[in-house]
């Protein structure tokens, strides 16, 4: 245990932003997630390894000489048919069934798609530079690269842009119609099969923005994905389905629990603390239904 | 009867088969010395995993076409089995099994990375099958008691303590403060027993001593602790992303420390992927083209790292190099021992002392070579931004002057 955190005031400003940054690119991945755990009762264990494929595209873009930021635009359009394709070749064929199913059909794609990566891409580590330099607060007490900040940005834009058109376009209500009953919303006109795909696709392009943020700010490499796939379930879990305020608050909450953590027991811990957090959440959150379940009787 | 006799005619055609399929993959075969080897080239390890590969191939090429082997009197070439491992110890200690007892080689040649080797030497061992490995440097390999097992590397324990030796040194004399950042496996561990042995040595203190996960991507919170506490010297091992992930976040957070000592440089490609960002930095090295070793196949570093760009179309990295004087090795000791009885052989490797383009080898009783010291280079970069890897220590093989204090981020 290391407390140092708190003897030093401005170690806790660093890690509360970087925290809060870092927190706001999880949200984005955790909101497709949620997405199409709404709509279409999937857990998607494959999320991070879309996320990690993204990456690989802002990867292969600053190889070729293009500004890695420009990934942005490109990943999302790429990875949306890669969703796409996913759906029509596996998906399609889990939607219906129970959860359990679905868990495994992803689980498979995951290690399909880490395999497939490593023997394309190489398992190297790899990064996309950005040269955006950093920008210093506090008499140069705090630093925060502005990739960080650029990719805290652009989650926010992608967020936005996405509730819009949820709640404005025709596939947004179709979408969010399947989303509260399946069946009615079939029997009132709207093509589910279709809504499914495109909620996949949107999910897949959320994954793909993430990615190239990611490839910006840290380092990617074909087996990192599972580690997002965690972060975005259990944010899921904290916000609940079709909350994104609620995924957003969660998304930085986690972030910020991370990096103190972090400080706190150190670096190993890291990853683990996150584990730690889930299981004692949805013990909580037993403990409450069961309360409720008691006034009901 | 008659079922009997299809039964015991089935069998018998099968022992035979079985037999001959044997003989045909046994150590010895006509004029071919046959090696086994498991390496990694899927999985994580599948780059280093194709550097060892390319690094065996090009010394069998090499020895074979200059002569081959003597052994009683005739000559022998080399000939190696290869099987995929996929990064994985389970399936890496299945294939040693395979490579033994159903393909009959009775030598064989270390995988890439200490995780793997520790997988596979039980295996050699149990068979008491020779086997001469490049690539696990973990101190724990060599305090089991092996017979069998030979590293041409040095142990990972020597990587990185040169580095608080030259910080006192520079610091003239006087015990200085350090801060580690160390990935929990079984090499990266070792890389800090030696340092912490180092630092007890020097008298000097560590202020920090982090622990890096696997799925390392982010150290952002060990290097705001680093700017606080100012250490002398940031020691960095977490392979390749470790390097990467350390140089990314150092020049983004404007980290300023006087020495930066990190392993897994020149397989990180670090100048290549960060250019000028990473300069100054320094890294502990197995082998560098520019040291002077010599010997008949390869001439020397210089000429070997020529050949081996020629052939692959890349700069060979030491993890190439040394898996090329596994093989020198083991020709030196068949010679030597005039014979392929294992434990002849066995005893002939154990009497190894030899010079080799990259270092000396000479094994301890643990199978470790002694005689091989570690090199530290640091990125030097011109003012067109071209960076090149220059050996700073030992003093006896450096080719710049270290640069220390690492000029700040400011004057950058």
């Amino acid at each position: 245990m290391d407390f140092m955190v708190f003897q030093y005031p401005m170690i806790s400003v660093q890690a509360c932003l970087d925290g809060i940054l870092l927190g706001i690119l999880f949200a984005l991945i955790a909101y497709g997630m949620a997405l199409q755990w709404g709509v279409m009762n999937i857990i998607n264990i494959a999320q991070g390894d879309l996320v990690i494929l993204g990456g690989y595209i802002a990867y292969f873009m600053y190889l070729y000489g293009i500004h890695p930021a420009w990934g942005v635009i490109v990943a999302p359009v790429i990875m949306y048919f890669v969703g796409i394709a996913i759906y029509k070749l596996v998906i399609n064929k889990v939607v219906d069934r129970d959860l359990f199913i679905s868990i495994l059909a992803t689980f498979g794609i995951s290690i399909l798609f880490m395999q497939l990566m490593n023997f394309a891409f190489g398992a190297d580590v790899v990064l996309a530079n950005s040269d955006y330099g950093t920008t210093m607060l506090f008499n140069n007490n705090v630093v925060l690269p502005n990739s960080k900040i650029f990719s805290a940005f652009i989650s926010i834009l992608f967020a936005i842009c996405l509730v819009i058109y949820m709640k404005k376009s025709k596939l947004g209500r179709a979408i969010r119609a399947t989303a509260q009953n399946a069946r009615a919303a079939k029997i009132l006109g709207v093509d589910t099969e279709k809504v499914y795909a495109a909620t996949f696709g949107i999910n897949a392009a959320l994954c793909g923005v993430a990615g190239a943020l990611i490839s910006i700010t840290f380092t990617i490499h074909p087996y990192m994905g599972l580690p997002y796939t965690i972060r975005s379930f259990m944010i899921v879990i904290v916000a609940g389905l079709g909350n994104l305020p609620g995924v957003a608050m969660s998304g930085m909450g986690l972030g910020v629990f991370e990096e103190f953590a972090d400080y706190i027991l150190g670096t190993e811990f890291r990853i683990g603390s996150v584990f730690l957090l889930l299981v004692l959440i949805l013990i909580y959150r037993r403990f409450k239904l069961s309360k409720k379940r008691e006034y009901l009787k | 009867m008659r079922l009997n006799k299809i039964i015991l005619s089935f069998v018998s055609a099968l022992v035979i088969l079985f037999s001959t399929s044997v003989a045909s993959f046994a150590k010895v075969v006509g004029d071919k010395i046959i090696l086994g080897a498991a390496i990694s080239l899927t999985g994580k390890y599948s780059s280093n995993g194709v550097h060892t590969q390319n690094g065996y191939n090009m010394a069998v090429d090499r020895i074979n076409s200059m002569g081959g082997v003597k052994v009683g009197g005739k000559t022998y070439k080399f000939d190696i089995i290869y099987y995929d491992d996929e990064s994985n110890p389970k399936r890496a200690a299945q294939l040693a099994e395979r490579l033994i007892s159903q393909d009959g080689v009775e030598f064989m040649l270390g995988p890439y990375s200490s995780g793997l080797t520790k997988a596979i030497a039980p295996v050699t061992e149990k068979y008491g099958v020779p086997m001469v490995e490049a690539n696990g440097a973990s101190r724990s390999l060599f305090t089991k008691g092996y017979k069998y097992l030979f590293a041409v590397l040095a142990p990972a324990n020597l990587y990185l303590d040169v580095a608080i030796d030259l910080a006192v040194e520079k610091n003239n004399g006087k015990p200085v403060t350090v801060a580690m950042a160390f990935e929990q496996d079984a090499f990266s561990q070792d890389v800090r027993l030696g340092v912490l042995d180092a630092i007890k040595r020097t008298g000097s203190k560590k202020v920090i001593d982090d622990k890096l996960p696997k799925e390392l991507n982010d150290m952002a919170a060990t290097l705001v602790k680093v700017k606080q506490m100012k250490p002398d010297v940031l020691v960095v091992s977490g392979h390749t992303k470790g390097a990467l992930t350390a140089i990314r976040q150092i020049s983004e957070m404007k980290v300023d420390v006087p020495m930066l000592a990190m392993t897994h440089c020149d397989a990180a490609k670090l100048s290549k992927q960060h250019g000028k960002n990473s300069q100054y930095a320094l890294c502990a090295s197995q082998w560098h083209k520019t040291l002077t070793y010599k010997d008949n196949f390869f001439k020397d570093g210089m000429t070997y790292d020529a050949d081996f760009t020629k052939e692959f179309g890349y700069a060979p990295p030491y993890q190439a190099a040394e898996s090329s004087a596994a093989l020198l090795v083991f020709k030196d000791a068949f010679e030597r021992a005039n014979s392929f009885d294992q434990k002849k052989v066995r005893d002939a490797l154990a009497a190894t002392n030899m010079q080799t383009f990259y270092g000396n080898i000479k094994f301890a009783e643990g199978g470790q070579n002694v005689d091989k010291p570690m090199v530290l280079f640091q990125v030097m970069c011109d003012d067109a931004g071209k960076c090149e890897n220059k050996v700073v220590a030992p003093t006896k093989w450096a080719s710049a002057k270290l640069i220390h204090p690492i000029p700040s981020w400011s004057k950058r």
